[in-house]
């Protein structure tokens, strides 16, 4: 029996109280993330119970965590950061890989009331300073391997008092503002004060892209915990003894709503690997911890259908009980495989960095349409708008703009420093996803592209613009214009057109230069994954690059109204 | 033809420039993909420069994460195409 039982039935009854109620929760109360991931849990008197097994690259580093000694490292972390004078408010960036460091530490930070700003620990240094700028980051913590690139940009960014190393080991010599933390070394915290934060509290911090401008930073508060339980517990089904795997970098919203809160609130036991992808590697990983509840991504299910179903059969993954994706739409012929050839499917849901919790969803127990992003969410009310008029759309399967009333315990606040590009959200009283799609006959949505320029790779968004800027950086650039280019694995990828300034010629070795030059800059899914040399960009008589041209050339679409072009 | 271990000292040394943050004690033995040092789209530019370096062309179905997980296979996968 799935948590949501009767899907029509909660759509009738559905109040968030029930949330409220089952975590213990009355408005007006403290409601601090991390307490309820780690003290409530044990309070329950799952003290003892596993919350983490942790695996790095090699398979015999497995380490586990019970609850109580996550309640205990999280206190730990929390009482070394409020010792270095970090308050509630203040701005922490956790920039490591997926150690268990970052996970603990997440509950530590948010323990002392103190704002998580997790980051992808394959930001290149100008990535990162663009975000830890706008946040006005007090304290990083990391590890060896990723503190160079903040020692890079360190001297720009005044607000920055401490970097902390959590994997020193007391060989190299610590450099400017950096400081030595160990959690296996530092003398555990039995008890912590929690800072007693409210439901408007700021939480996390995450930073995602758009069209124009610089990545914004999506302000999440404490209350949003109340649609990651429910969500957790009814679209993704987990259950008490369920072993579960997300797959998502917690530097991505999906690893901290769904990889830490969601789980560690219901007091789910969860698995996570530290490496690289490899479809082995996953496989043998699902078997060897008996997974049940798996979380993943498009692009990493039809990585593994690449790798053919012949791999699949020399694994038992008969522990699997339920499958969810999420990141970008899920193909139809992925459901298909996975029901055929891992013996279940994997149930589609959607969101975004600014909504917090997953707002449609194939639910279990509901019958799944492949290629559907499923239905609401119980208690969201979702409409599709005219794109030019912004008025609802009844029409059955007609393209509209995804719209939400703005009313659900995880949505965004704001961005940080930025209310004007927050209010731009919003039209008629409708929330703007900046996405399109259609609804059928039973309720069931369609997704089918943005309503912008922004490139989803792997599930992530990248900004033209961002890479726009970056390249012309290079000393050879001279005008640059970046689209999403169709990509069968990850969907979209980046694809740059570049002018070069007098003096450069156009060669392969240069087009592997300026990919590595993004690559390094910003970040591996960022640097375009093809360079094409071109005489001139297409521009509007106003100059502007029209980007949508070399989109419509990429994806064999109809080049639309030129009327605006340059005439040269 | 090239010689296998100047090869391979070749590409150790490119991975070393381009993907480790810091001097991080690599060999021709660690795994680069399944241990998260080279990810599947920096893949892209590994592949490229193996390509323009050795004026090969690997198909894309045999460049694989597996193919490329340590240096070692990555330069047998050269060889083949050389």
């Amino acid at each position: 029996m799935s948590n949501i039982g009767s899907y029509d039935n909660r759509l009738h009854d559905f109040s968030w109280k029930i949330a409220e109620q089952e975590l213990g929760y009355r408005p007006g109360d403290t409601i601090n993330i991390g307490w309820y991931c780690s003290d409530r849990i044990c309070q329950l008197g799952k003290a003892d119970k596993i919350a983490l097994i942790w695996e790095g690259h090699d398979e015999n580093s497995t380490r586990t965590y019970s609850f109580n000694d996550i309640r205990i490292l999280s206190n730990t972390i929390g009482a070394f950061l409020r010792n270095l004078g970090i308050h509630d408010g203040d701005r922490v960036c956790l920039f490591m890989d997926k150690i268990p460091e970052l996970y603990i530490g997440l509950l530590g930070i948010l323990k002392i009331g103190a704002v998580v700003q997790p980051l992808f620990s394959a930001f290149g240094d100008e990535s990162l300073f663009i975000r830890l700028e706008n946040a006005g980051t007090k304290a990083i913590l990391t590890t060896r391997q990723h503190a160079p690139k903040i020692q890079k940009i360190l001297a720009t960014l005044p607000d920055l008092q401490y970097i902390i190393l959590v994997d020193d080991d007391g060989t190299k010599a610590l450099k400017a503002k950096e400081i030595a933390f160990s959690l296996d070394r530092a003398l555990p915290v039995e008890h912590l004060d929690v800072f007693p934060t409210k439901a408007e509290s700021p939480s996390l911090l995450h930073y995602t892209s758009g069209t124009t401008g610089q990545p914004k930073g999506v302000k999440h508060v404490h209350y949003s915990l109340i649609s990651q339980y429910l969500t957790a517990k009814w679209a993704l089904d987990l259950q008490e003894d369920d072993l579960y795997w997300c797959t998502a970098d917690p530097g991505w919203v999906t690893g901290t709503s769904y990889g830490i809160i969601g789980p560690w609130s219901l007091g789910i036991t969860q698995c996570v690997k530290d490496s690289g992808f490899s479809a082995e590697t996953w496989y043998r990983f699902i078997e060897k911890h008996k997974i049940s509840m798996w979380y993943s991504a498009p692009t990493a299910i039809r990585s593994l259908m690449k790798a053919g179903d012949n791999l699949v059969k020399r694994f038992d993954l008969s522990s699997l009980r339920h499958l969810a994706s999420v990141g970008e739409p899920l193909n139809a012929e992925a459901v298909v495989w996975s029901e055929k050839v891992i013996g279940k499917p994997f149930h589609d849901t959607y969101w975004q960095t600014e909504t917090g919790s997953i707002m449609i969803s194939n639910f279990p127990g509901m019958k799944i349409k492949p290629g559907s992003m499923g239905k609401v969410f119980p208690g969201l009310t979702a409409a599709l708008l005219d794109p030019d008029t912004f008025e609802i759309i009844t029409e059955v399967n007609k393209p509209g703009l995804i719209a939400f009333q703005f009313d659900w315990p995880a949505r965004l606040r704001t961005y940080w420093k930025n209310e004007e590009t927050f209010q731009k959200k919003f039209r008629n009283g409708w929330y703007l996803t900046g996405d399109r799609s259609t609804i059928d006959q039973d309720g069931y949505f369609w997704f089918i592209g943005r309503d912008d320029d922004v490139i989803n790779t792997v599930g992530h968004l990248v900004s033209p613009f961002e890479v726009e800027s970056a390249l012309l950086e290079h000393k050879a650039v001279a005008e640059s214009a970046v689209v999403a280019k169709p990509d069968e694995v990850n969907m979209e990828v980046v694809k740059a057109f570049i002018t070069l300034k007098p003096g450069f010629v156009a060669s392969d070795e240069l087009e592997l230069e300026i990919m590595n030059f993004i690559r390094k800059k910003l970040s591996p899914l960022a640097m375009p994954q093809e360079i094409e040399y071109v005489d001139t960009l297409p521009k509007t008589r106003s100059g502007k690059i029209m980007r949508r041209l070399l989109h419509a050339k990429e994806w064999g679409e109809d080049t639309g109204d030129l009327s605006t072009l340059e005439n040269d | 033809m090239p010689d296998s271990n100047e090869m391979k000292k070749t590409i150790l040394q490119y991975v070393i420039d381009e993907y480790a943050e810091e001097d991080s004690g690599l060999t021709y033995d660690t795994p680069l993909i399944s241990g998260g040092l080279v990810d599947s789209f920096s893949m892209v530019s590994l592949k490229r420069f193996l390509e323009l370096k050795y004026k090969i062309s690997i198909p894309d179905e045999r460049a694989t994460p597996e193919a490329f997980d340590n240096v070692t296979k990555i330069a047998n996968l050269v060889l083949e195409f050389l």
